[in-house]
Parts: C-alpha cells; sequence; structure tokens
C-alpha cells in the first residue's frame, strides 16, 4: 500500500477535512515477542486503514496475529516498529485508557465482584458521566444486548452467551470511536452464535460505530463485514470487500482459506487486452479475467490459476461460447437435494470440483464414469501469485 | 434369549447396597477423627477445667466454677485488650508490608517468581525463638542500629526501642509477615490479567484499576492473611518477652504463667477460653463487613 499521498500523512487534524481520516490507521505495525532466547514475529510491516462507521473483519487461522494487532490498536502491546493513528492522531505513545477505542476480549474479562450493572457502568463512571445520564445509558445499554432486568447478577453466574452480551454492553455504552471484537462469538454455539451475528450487525448500523472484527470463521466473516483482511503469519494476504475477497482470491492462501477452491498449475502462454493465457499441461488452456493482476503476467511465468466450485458447469457436449472450456472424465457424484457436487478428473491428473444447482435441467447432468466437459467464464478465474 | 438377559442383569444390577449408602460417611471418617481428637477434644477439655476448682496436689473437681472468668476478665482485662491491640497493629503492619511485596512478585517477578517468595519464607528456616532473640540484639540500646546511630550523632545517648510497645508489634510483624504475603501472592497469581486489561481499556488508570479491579478481587487472599496473622500474633508471647520487657506483657505470657508457673490450671483455662471467644467473635464481625459473598466466593476467572 503507497500512504506517501493520504492525507493522515499531512499531521493531526481537526479541521474540515477531519471526517475523510481513517478511524483507525497502522502504518508498517510489527510486533516481535521475546520470550527466553527465541523472538516471535507476531505482525509484521502491517498497514491498514479502517474508514469511520465500517465493519471490518480480520480473518486468519489462529496464531496469525489477529489478537496482536487489536491489542496494538487498544495500546496493550507496544509495537515494536510502526504508529498507530486514530482519526490521524498518532497514539503510539498513548496508554490504553486515554484512547478512545473500547475492546471486547476474546475471553470476555468481565469484573467478576462487580455486578452485570457496575461492570456495564465502569467506563462511564472512569469518565464522571453523572448519575442520571449513567442510569439511562447502561439501561439502554442493557436493553440492547437484552440483558435488561440483569443488572443486579454478577456475572459468574450468567451463561456463557449472556456473558458475552455483558461483554459488548460494557464496551457498546462508552460509544467509542471505534470498537474492537476479538472472536467475540468464539465461545457460542451454532444456534446463537448466527443470532448474535445479526444481532451485532443490527447494533453497528444503528449505533453507526467502526467496528474491527477477529474472526477465524470465514462465513462470519464473509456475512457481516464490509471490507475483510485475511491475515496469514502476520501480513495481510488480501484486503477488500467479501465479494472481491471470495471470487477473486489473489494468494493461495486466500483460495484455500476461504471456501473451497478448484487450483490449477500451468504456465502463463499469452497475456494482453486484460485476460491471461495459462497453458496447463496436459489439460488444455485456461484465460483468467478476473482479479487485480489479470494480464500483469509476463508470458513464460508459472502461476496458479483458480476458480470456485460453483462457476464451473459441467455437461456431456461441448460447450459454446467464450468459455474456459476443460475435457475429464467424471470420478465422483454427490447428490445434496439441492445441488449436487461433481469431482472431474483432467487429463493431467488434476481434480476439479463442481457445485451445480439441482435446478429442473440440471439434474441428471453426468454420471460417475461419464467423459464431460466443464467450462466457465474467463473473469471467474484468477491468477494467484506466491 | 432367556439365559442371556439373566447372565446380563446377574453383576451389580441390585440397588447399592447399605455399604454403598454407608461409603460417603466412611470416607470422611478420617477426617472427623482428627478433628475429634486434635481439636473438638482439646477445646471440651479446656471448656470444662474452666469452669473446675482444685489445685495440682489436691487434683481438680468440677464445680461450674464461673469465678474463673470474673478473675480472668478482672484481673487480666488489661492484657487480653493489649493483646488484641499489639495483634491488630502487627497485622495492619504486616498488609502494609506484605501487600506491595507480594503484588510485585506476582505481577513484575516475571520468571524469577519462585526465587523471591524463596526469599520471602528464608527466615523461615531459623527457629522462631531465635530469630526474635536475635531482634533483641539488632535491636539492642547499644547493637547494630542504635550503637551506630548514637556513635554518628544521630540519636541521644539514652535512646532504646527495646522494652517498649513498637518493638513488639515490629517483632510480630516481622516473624508473620510470610503469612500475609503468600495467601495475598497466590489471589493475585491467578488473577486473570486480561481483566486489569478491561479496565485500562475502560479509560482506567493505574491506581484506578487498582482500587476498583486487583484491591476487591484480590481482598479474599487479604482475609486469609488477616486470619493467619492475627490469630497467631495476638496469642504470641514470645516477641512481647524478648522484645518488650516487664511492661508490655501480652495475654500470652500470663496464660503461660499461671499454667506453668503458678499451676493455676483453671484460671489459664479460662483466660484461654476468653481469648478464643474474643479472637473468634472478631472473625465473624471482620467477615461480616466484608460480605461473605466477598471473602468465600471463588472467583471465576
Ligand atoms: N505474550 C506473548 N508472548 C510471546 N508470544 C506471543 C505472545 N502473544 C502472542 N504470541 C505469539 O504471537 C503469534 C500471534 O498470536 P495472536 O494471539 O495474535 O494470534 P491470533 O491470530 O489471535 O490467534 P487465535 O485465533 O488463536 O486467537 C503466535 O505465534 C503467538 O504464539
Ligand atoms: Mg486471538
Amino acid at each position: 500500500m503507497a500512504t506517501a499521498t493520504h492525507p493522515e500523512r499531512a499531521g493531526p487534524g481537526e479541521g474540515p477535512g477531519a471526517t475523510a481520516l481513517p478511524a483507525i490507521s497502522l502504518e508498517r505495525i510489527s510486533k516481535t515477542y521475546r520470550s527466553g532466547g527465541e523472538a516471535v514475529a507476531a505482525v509484521r510491516e502491517l498497514d491498514l486503514r479502517v474508514e469511520k462507521g465500517e465493519f471490518f473483519s480480520l480473518l486468519g487461522p489462529s496464531g496469525c496475529g489477529k489478537t496482536t494487532t487489536m491489542r496494538v490498536i487498544a495500546g496493550f502491546e507496544d509495537p515494536t516498529t510502526g504508529t498507530v493513528r486514530l482519526h490521524g492522531d498518532d497514539v503510539t505513545q498513548v496508554p490504553p485508557h486515554r484512547r478512545d477505542v473500547n475492546m471486547v476480549f476474546q475471553s470476555y474479562a468481565l469484573f467478576p465482584h462487580m455486578t452485570v450493572f457496575d461492570n456495564v457502568a465502569f467506563g462511564l463512571r472512569r469518565k464522571g458521566v453523572a448519575r442520571e445520564e449513567l442510569n439511562r445509558r447502561v439501561g439502554e445499554a442493557l436493553e440492547l444486548v437484552e440483558l435488561a432486568g440483569r443488572g443486579r447478577t454478577r456475572p459468574g453466574r450468567l451463561s456463557g452467551g449472556q456473558q458475552q452480551r455483558v461483554a459488548l454492553a460494557r464496551a457498546l455504552v462508552n460509544r467509542p470511536s471505534a470498537l474492537l471484537l476479538d472472536e467475540p462469538l468464539g465461545a457460542l454455539d451454532l444456534k446463537l452464535r448466527q443470532a448474535m451475528q445479526i444481532e451485532l450487525k443490527r447494533i453497528q448500523r444503528d449505533v453507526g460505530i467502526t467496528f474491527v472484527y477477529v474472526t477465524h470463521d470465514q462465513g462470519e466473516a464473509l456475512t457481516m463485514s464490509d471490507r475483510i483482511a485475511v491475515m496469514n503469519e502476520g501480513r495481510v494476504e488480501q484486503l477488500g470487500t467479501p465479494a472481491e475477497v471470495y471470487e477473486h482470491p489473489a494468494t493461495r492462501f486466500t483460495a484455500g482459506f476461504i471456501g473451497t477452491s478448484n487450483l490449477l498449475s500451468g504456465e502463463v502462454a499469452d497475456t494482453g487486452g486484460g485476460v491471461t493465457a495459462i497453458e496447463v499441461a496436459g489439460a488444455g488452456r485456461v484465460l483468467a479475467a478476473g482479479g487485480a493482476q489479470a494480464g500483469g503476467f509476463p508470458a513464460g511465468v508459472r502461476v496458479d490459476v483458480t476458480v470456485r466450485p460453483e462457476k464451473v458447469a459441467i455437461a456431456r457436449a461441448e460447450p459454446r461460447g467464450d468459455l474456459v472450456r476443460l475435457r475429464g472424465t467424471v470420478t465422483e457424484v454427490v447428490y445434496l437435494g439441492s445441488a449436487t457436487h461433481y469431482t472431474v478428473k483432467l487429463g493431467n491428473g488434476a481434480e476439479i470440483v463442481v457445485f451445480q444447482q439441482n435446478s429442473s435441467d440440471a439434474v441428471g447432468a453426468a454420471e460417475r464414469g461419464d467423459t464431460v466437459w466443464v467450462s466457465w467464464r474467463p473473469e471467474h478465474s484468477s491468477v494467484l501469485t506466491n | 434369549m432367556a439365559a442371556t438377559t439373566a447372565a446380563e442383569a446377574a453383576p451389580g444390577r441390585r440397588p447399592a447396597g447399605r455399604r454403598g449408602r454407608l461409603a460417603p460417611y466412611l470416607l470422611v471418617l478420617p477426617g472427623w477423627l482428627w478433628l475429634a481428637v486434635f481439636f473438638v477434644a482439646p477445646i471440651a477439655s479446656v471448656v470444662s477445667m474452666s469452669l473446675m476448682t482444685g489445685s495440682l496436689t489436691a487434683g481438680f473437681t468440677f464445680t461450674f466454677e464461673t469465678a474463673n472468668y470474673t478473675r480472668a476478665l478482672g484481673l487480666y482485662w488489661e492484657q487480653i485488650l493489649r493483646s488484641l491491640a499489639y495483634g491488630g497493629l502487627a497485622t495492619l503492619l504486616c498488609i502494609a508490608l506484605g501487600y506491595p511485596v507480594a503484588y510485585w512478585i506476582a505481577f513484575h517477578g516475571g520468571a524469577y517468581k519462585s526465587t523471591y517468595l524463596l526469599l520471602v519464607l528464608l527466615p523461615f528456616f531459623v527457629s522462631f525463638v531465635l530469630r526474635t532473640v536475635s531482634w533483641g540484639f539488632i535491636l539492642a540500646d547499644n547493637g547494630i542500629v542504635l550503637g551506630t546511630l548514637k556513635d554518628l550523632g544521630v540519636l541521644p545517648g539514652d535512646a532504646g526501642v527495646l522494652n517498649s510497645a513498637p518493638a513488639v508489634v515490629f517483632g510480630l510483624a516481622y516473624n508473620f509477615l510470610p503469612f500475609m504475603v503468600l495467601p495475598i501472592y497466590a489471589v493475585l497469581e491467578r488473577m486473570d490479567h486480561r481483566v486489569v486489561e478491561a479496565a485500562h481499556d475502560l479509560y482506567a488508570g493505574r491506581l484506578q484499576a487498582f482500587a476498583r479491579v486487583v484491591l476487591p478481587m484480590s481482598l479474599p487472599g487479604v482475609f486469609a492473611g488477616v486470619i493467619m496473622t492475627f490469630i497467631p500474633t495476638s496469642a504470641d508471647y514470645v516477641n512481647a518477652t524478648i522484645l518488650g520487657g516487664t511492661h508490655n506483657t501480652m495475654v500470652g505470657k500470663v496464660i503461660e504463667t499461671q499454667y506453668l508457673v503458678n499451676n493455676a490450671y483453671p484460671l489459664a483455662a479460662a483466660i484461654t477460653v476468653v481469648l478464643m471467644a474474643v479472637l473468634l467473635a472478631g472473625i465473624f464481625a471482620y467477615a461480616r463487613a466484608l460480605g461473605t459473598e466477598q471473602v468465600m466466593e471463588v472467583q471465576a476467572g
């Protein structure tokens, strides 16, 4: 990311342009933990900009540095290098209690010796909010998370889901400029989780606070986010809207981590006009017009190309039109009711998975052992880097 | 068919027999026996002794002699009060010194926590009486501390610390400090650090986070520490004897004298019962004041 011309470089400002500043920006953040003689690079040269009012997700496998990134934003960790800005102001050296962001911890971290009401009121009391307003706001926050009437309970007496909602109310009630949520739904069962996902999204829309949301659940990230940063080994692999990240994975990691994808290796044969032609030895030629890098590869380079299973069509007759067409043998048919999953083995031994909706004319498109054509539109194939 | 069902039903299908129902009670029996032999029996014998009359040579008989108690209170109320005051002051001093030590070891001890704890416990490797006697040497009028200060002209030549109330209180605090440090440390050590971070996140500075979160959450440790120092310091007589001289007698010394020197067993027993009753009442009042939930509730981690 080239950030040299971005407005926050002009320095902290409260002028008329201040609203255009990103709610959070991380510039070249690195965090290396030293324990004993070992150094663990949890976050490496991370650049991120989270816009105001955005639902921004950090998605990645366990240990990729999501929590560390959040802790750097909240101020619990000093970054080894780099700058943290909130609304353009450099807060790298500002302690957590003076940063206008609140965190919902992975483990909730409720105060066990206080009632639910006192937990939620904690931040407002520190800010010296007058009693009447405090009572009103805490009441509203508890109502928002549907815990009105449980104010006098101790957190230890609540279920996991209820504790999670207390943690949410405790942060939301302060109306911070940004809320950091570290896998807040991690401890919940599927049903409650889905209910809370909808609830969180509703709350975020209603109060208009910037959400930075950590999850390792791709479904959760795709359904809830405005933008997703896919993280791996302390770096951002790809950043974009859910559709961009899903439809056009930029790296092998993203393609493998989000959804199911078909991967073919080949050599760039021809490039131009925004289309890259890749020769896959033993299978045929694949055209790729999707993704940011399409057309940006010189001939002769070895690359991977990917396509999502639901974008691929399967037929006995050769399809017509401007399509990627490959021939293969059906090795597996899994009937799922509303859809059928086919596995097709290509001439080079690679397998292509096809998800086909069982619309009236698609049923029984192919059977095991059939020789078939698989096809898709060039804009649905993405060329992967590294 | 019939053969298999019979074979299946045979082993252990009967409802638990008498032995099964008694098992839990049998299991706690050793515990009850222990309490009966080492707690109930001694207390019962002390209480009954306190209501007897007689002498060591003539033998003691149970006469429900309540006069022992009137004598105990009438003659020694001053020593009893003094014991409670010294014990209380020593306990407060232990909190003031021990809490920061426990806090520092738990939160800043890093990889050397156990080493620091060992250092706190190190004096215990020397006998209690020896330690107290060495304090006597250290605090003597012309000992290492006062002697040096006098030589330097900082203190007048007749200044002294020994044979005074502060010497006793400091001696008690010194001797029982680890009993305060350990339980507080145990609570702080397993405190979830993210809860403290949550306080910082919610706009609490260091002091506020300590006062609102760390301190209240560590109260069960302080409570345990208070009980473990207040009871033995109030009943102690070694410190008062060695460091306090003749004017600062504590009730422990009185009991010892009545028992071992005067052989006035019933009177000694009566004083003992009074002391125990006062301490028990104090602890219950203290637990009430703190709130039982606060003290007893296991902290959710
Ligand atoms: N306090 C610490 N000391 C040493 N290493 C740490 C520390 N905290 C995190 N790490 C290491 O940094 C890396 C990133 O950890 P982090 O907690 O940010 O991962 P995460 O993405 O949040 O994972 P998860 O999804 O499991 O919560 C890991 O390899 C972890 O072992
Ligand atoms: Mg984490």
